[in-house]
């Protein structure tokens, strides 16, 4: 026992005290609840405002929020060892069901993503994001570290093959946060320099070879991308509307309920993916260093918890839940600030809807479990 | 090494959230003020708000033009994604018809993206109720209330008035767009041309909150943004010289003939009457012609859209006599009481050509006075003669003959003063170019290529009344802005004919009196002019359309209609103090006495007889009455069709 009842002191000592001991048995990690509470929160102010004073949307927020709070609790509690060998399980249950999509899924907005169970609809591309980088983690555990060729060809096998259902759905930007989670962890396994420059050569080889086979739309986003003022009012106008919304916020905001872009419906997608131009017409520079700075407290927490944990597979698995998390944060500013192509990633825990907020609550979880089997001093 | 690695990758997350960062503060701090303005601009739109056009009315305060509320249909081009096809399915519901397409097209196309195109104006409420229920169907298109003109007299005194039309693609060449805004009419002609920039004022405008769909909106979030708007200030009012009392008497007079009647006060140059007939209804034009309509009063025999007033050229006829008469005695040619033999032919010694005078011609030794009354064609072939082309040319001249009057309405035609320079210039074959004497003694009364206007005669007729002074023809003669402030212009004194005794002015005004009274001998217009309550002092006139062949006697039964000649009467009344100077022309009519001067009569008793028939006393010189006119309308607001639907 690291606590010890502390039988005098201050009624806020003592509250205190009583809260870390529910969150130990909870096995629950305060500072990094502390941290995704605050990004929530600050995500449902926004949302409130980027919906346009819809109740229905924050109210649903919160139900997914709840849900995923639940998920994260009850993931928390699982033994680290017990995920491990089911790992395989959940990967092949994942790929099930990207076939089950990819057949007889259901169609919404030209993608088939979902899979509709009665009143829920579940995309097993969500799924995916935490399956995903588990089964590479799961593939390394026993083996010799930094991966041998053949071990960096199974790996490339494991993570190509759902990333590749994915991308047919299509959901490109899933399937790239998918390929980060798995990359991430093949990164952290310790890949050699020349190896990831070699890799890197593929990827472009690759990204040629995709070109041929995208959408219309994919590749529109592409070059909409590489030249934004092309077509202002089509396929530009998401970037040039988030680019003004940012820009105008300035460094104190328009104010919250206050940014004419968000309001007037100028800017597209804003209480979802370019809810993070919101922000930046609304709290300005001020309020986006902000959000950033949580974030990356986050990410700082969660890494340290990651280098705590014991085995190979909770320090792979852990690294990478930590680092996609960041991953798509960066993603997400990159696009709505016209720094990288606009892919569908939302902004962690602000954007309104998806599974998301349920795959990231339940990846902390994990990641809280691992931290949870760790190395005792002294034990 | 997981924990180095994790480190490395940590710090490369770290360097591209400062790069992050820096892309932040490119864009919320270096740039922002950019992109203050583009967010400003998405979402503050500027509507005009159309001035009220000035309203014009008579001199006596009687509305001639004044503004109404219509329906029409209003289009702004960026909101449209298919012109073509909402165009086309306008016309399938019966809005627009398919010939006007094209220019349609053409307006739309040369106008700014974000202002309302007007594509239909004055809509019925049957219209207005099978659009509304359709709007749905046509983003971009709505129904407005606006502003349009009316002319409540219809075609009374259209020829002066003008009219306004829809604003062409010519149009928008030469008109500041932002000032037309929202505004779908503008002066075509007359007085609504001439007077646009003081009729039009200036546009309002006012910001408007738009969403991206670019609806307008009250709030924006939290927040009503302060935008600003500025008040139209509407056109300027004019007042007109004109009487319509005494135009409406006019074209009741004249009514049954092509024909024109100008009415000049000769004391300032007021146009009082100003009569072109057939006219046309201008409100036909304020509400949107349609071709079918245009063609009609274009092709129309009778050419109601020429303006004979001004743009009708006639030869003058016998109405030369006494400007004629007044240059032989200014150049000491002839003296007043010199008689002079006359018999009913003419020739020129050393030619075979006969000029054969009417059965009417006085016969006899004629003075000037009788010559002139009694309109003597072979004592003027005679005085023509005498003078020579040259001195009568540079008379002429000095009394406006060839020369536009510059009444303050464009379209003015000069009319014709033929001289030997200008045959020279005129003609091609050699033998043309040459100038004959014969066609000096035509010129003597009026014939050959002399050519004038009826408002030409009637400012000539003003400068014999006044004895040499004559002034620019006004049909504005005050401007009345918004706050009620009316500024009289000034009358334009043309610089007036000097060298010309008071005794030789007197010579010829008696003579022209003698034309309508019957005395010692009977003048050509006495008949009309039997027991006026005035004196007037007139000149019949009658033009001839074809040349009689040498040797054929004219008969008015036996020529077709539109070559007979047509009949001129000039006259100004009272004689001793004119009030009012005028000039009748009836087309195709026949004799100028029997024809035109009974029109002149009624004109002239309507402006100088009160009820009793007694002639009015002069009003005082120098101060234009302010006319009692109708107080301005406040400009309506703009009702949109969600107002009203």
């Amino acid at each position: 026992m690291i606590y010890e009842e502390v039988p005098y002191g201050s009624r806020t000592r003592r509250t205190l005290t009583g809260a870390a001991q529910v969150l130990f048995a909870l096995k629950i990690d305060g500072p990094l609840v502390v941290g995704l509470g605050l990004i929530s929160a600050f995500g449902l102010v926004v949302l409130y405002s980027a919906s346009g004073q819809s109740g229905k949307v924050v109210t649903a927020t919160v139900m997914r929020l709840v849900l995923g709070m639940v998920a994260m609790l009850l993931l928390a509690r699982i033994n680290p060892n017990f995920l491990r060998r089911m790992t395989p399980w959940v990967y092949a249950a994942g790929i099930l069901l990207l076939l089950v999509v990819a057949v007889a899924g259901h169609t919404g907005l030209g993608a088939t993503r979902w899979l509709k169970l009665g009143p829920l609809r579940f995309q097993p591309s969500e799924l995916m994001k935490l399956a995903v980088p588990m089964t590479c983690a799961w593939y390394l555990h026993e083996r010799a570290l930094p991966p041998s060729v053949v071990s960096l060809g199974a790996l490339a096998a494991i993570i190509l093959l759902p990333v590749g259902l994915v991308a047919i759905e299509p959901d490109l930007g899933t399937a790239a946060l998918i390929a980060v989670a798995g990359a991430l962890v093949i990164v952290l396994a310790g890949l050699r320099v020349r190896v990831m420059v070699a890799l890197l050569a593929i990827a472009v080889a690759c990204a040629w070879f995709g070109w041929s086979f995208m959408h219309d739309y994919q590749r529109r986003r592409v070059l909409t991308f590489l030249n934004p003022q092309n077509d202002p009012l089509g396929a530009g106008y998401h970037i040039i509307q988030s680019q003004i919304a940012i820009g105008s916020g300035g460094v104190f905001g328009k104010g919250w309920m206050n940014g004419s872009q968000a309001q007037l419906e100028f800017l597209p997608e804003r209480s979802t993916d370019f809810i993070f131009a919101v922000v930046g017409e609304e709290f300005g520079l001020l309020g986006l260093l902000l959000l950033l700075l949580v974030y990356l407290f986050v990410v700082a927490r969660a890494i340290y918890l990651a280098t705590q944990t014991q085995d190979t597979f909770a320090r792979l698995l852990a690294g990478s839940i930590a680092l996609t998390f960041f991953v798509y944060v960066l993603i997400n500013a990159g696009m709505v600030t016209g720094l990288l192509p606009v892919v569908g990633v939302p902004l962690p825990l602000v954007s309104y809807g998806g599974s998301q907020v349920v795959t990231l609550l339940a990846g902390f979880g994990i990641l809280m479990a691992l931290y949870s089997r760790r190395k005792l001093v002294g034990s | 090494m997981f924990d180095r690695r994790a480190l490395v990758v940590g710090a490369l997350m770290g360097l591209a959230t400062l790069g992050l960062i820096a892309r932040l503060i490119l864009l919320q701090v270096v740039r922002h003020e950019y992109y203050s303005d583009l967010s400003q601009g998405n979402r503050v739109r500027t509507e005009p708000i159309p001035a009220a056009r000035g309203l014009i009315l008579d001199r006596n305060g009687e509305v001639v033009a004044a503004n109404q509320p219509a329906y029409q249909l209003e289009l702004v081009p960026e909101e449209v994604a298919d012109l073509g096809d909402t165009l086309a399915r306008l016309v399938a519901l019966g809005l627009l018809r398919s010939d006007q397409i094209e220019e349609l097209k053409r307006t739309i196309e040369s106008s700014r993206s974000f202002d309302s195109v007007p594509i239909r104006l004055r809509m019925s409420d049957d219209d207005v109720a099978r659009f509304a229920v359709r709007r749905f169907e046509f983003p971009g298109i709505d129904i407005k209330t606006r502003q349009t003109r009316w002319y409540p007299n219809g075609d009374l005194a259209v020829h002066a008035l003008g009219y306004v039309g829809a604003i062409s693609e010519q149009d928008l060449k030469h008109i500041d767009r932002a000032d037309y805004a929202g505004t779908a009419l503008i002066g075509k002609l007359g007085v609504e041309s001439t007077y646009e920039d003081q009729l039009h004022g200036k546009n309002g405008f006012r910001e408007v909150l738009v969403n991206a769909q670019g609806r307008s909106v009250e709030r924006q979030g939290a927040f009503v943004p302060n935008l600003r708007t500025r008040a139209p200030s509407a056109g300027e009012d004019l007042l007109l010289s004109v009487d319509l009392k005494l135009q409406r008497i006019a074209e009741a007079a004249l009514v049954g003939h092509r024909g024109a009647v100008v009415a000049l006060d000769p004391g300032n140059g007021d146009v009082l009457a100003l009569v072109s007939l057939p006219g046309f209804d201008p409100n036909l034009f304020a509400r949107g012609i349609t071709p079918g309509e245009y063609n009609a009063l274009a092709n129309d025999i009778d050419a109601p859209l020429l303006n004979r007033a001004l743009r009708g050229a006639y030869p003058s006829g016998s109405t030369i006599k006494p400007v004629l008469g007044l240059a032989a005695l200014t150049d000491h040619a002839i003296t007043a009481d010199t008689k002079v033999f006359c018999n009913a032919v003419f020739s020129l010694p050393g030619s075979r050509h006969v000029w054969r005078a009417d059965k009417d011609e006085p016969r006899g030794y004629l003075d000037m006075p009788e010559a002139i009354a009694r309109s003597s064609d072979v004592y003027f072939y005679r005085l023509a003669s005498t003078l020579g082309i040259d001195r009568i040319a540079a008379f002429l001249e000095r009394f406006g003959y060839g020369q536009p009057t510059g009444i303050d309405i464009g379209g003015e035609k000069a009319g014709l003063l033929p001289t030997p320079e200008w045959k020279r210039k005129a003609f091609k074959r050699p033998d043309e170019k040459v100038w004959y004497p014969g066609e000096t003694v035509n010129l003597g009364i009026g014939q050959g290529y002399l050519l004038v206007t009826p408002l030409q005669l009637a400012h000539i007729a003003g400068t014999l009344a006044e004895r040499g002074r004559g002034f620019r023809p006004r049909l504005v003669k005050g401007v009345r802005d918004a706050a009620g402030h009316v500024q009289w212009l000034a009358p334009a004194e043309n610089a007036p004919i000097t060298g010309v005794s008071a005794a030789d002015w007197s010579v010829v005004i008696d003579a022209m009196v003698g034309t309508t009274h019957c005395a010692r001998y009977c003048g050509t217009g006495w008949v009309a002019f039997k027991g006026a309550a005035y004196e007037a002092a007139g000149k019949t006139g009658t033009a001839q359309v074809y040349t009689v062949a040498q040797g054929a006697k004219y008969n008015a039964k036996t020529v077709p209609e539109r070559l007979r000649d047509h009949a001129w009467f000039i006259a100004f009344a009272p004689a001793e103090a004119p009030r009012i100077a005028i000039a009748v022309l009836v087309e195709n009519a026949g004799f100028g006495a029997s024809n035109a001067a009974p029109i002149a009569r009624k004109v002239m008793d309507a402006y100088l007889l009160d009820a009793e028939g007694k002639v009015k006393p002069a009003p005082p010189p120098g101060v234009p009455g302010a006319p009692a006119a109708p107080a301005r309308a406040a400009p309506p607001a703009i009702i949109t069709a969600a107002d009203h639907t």
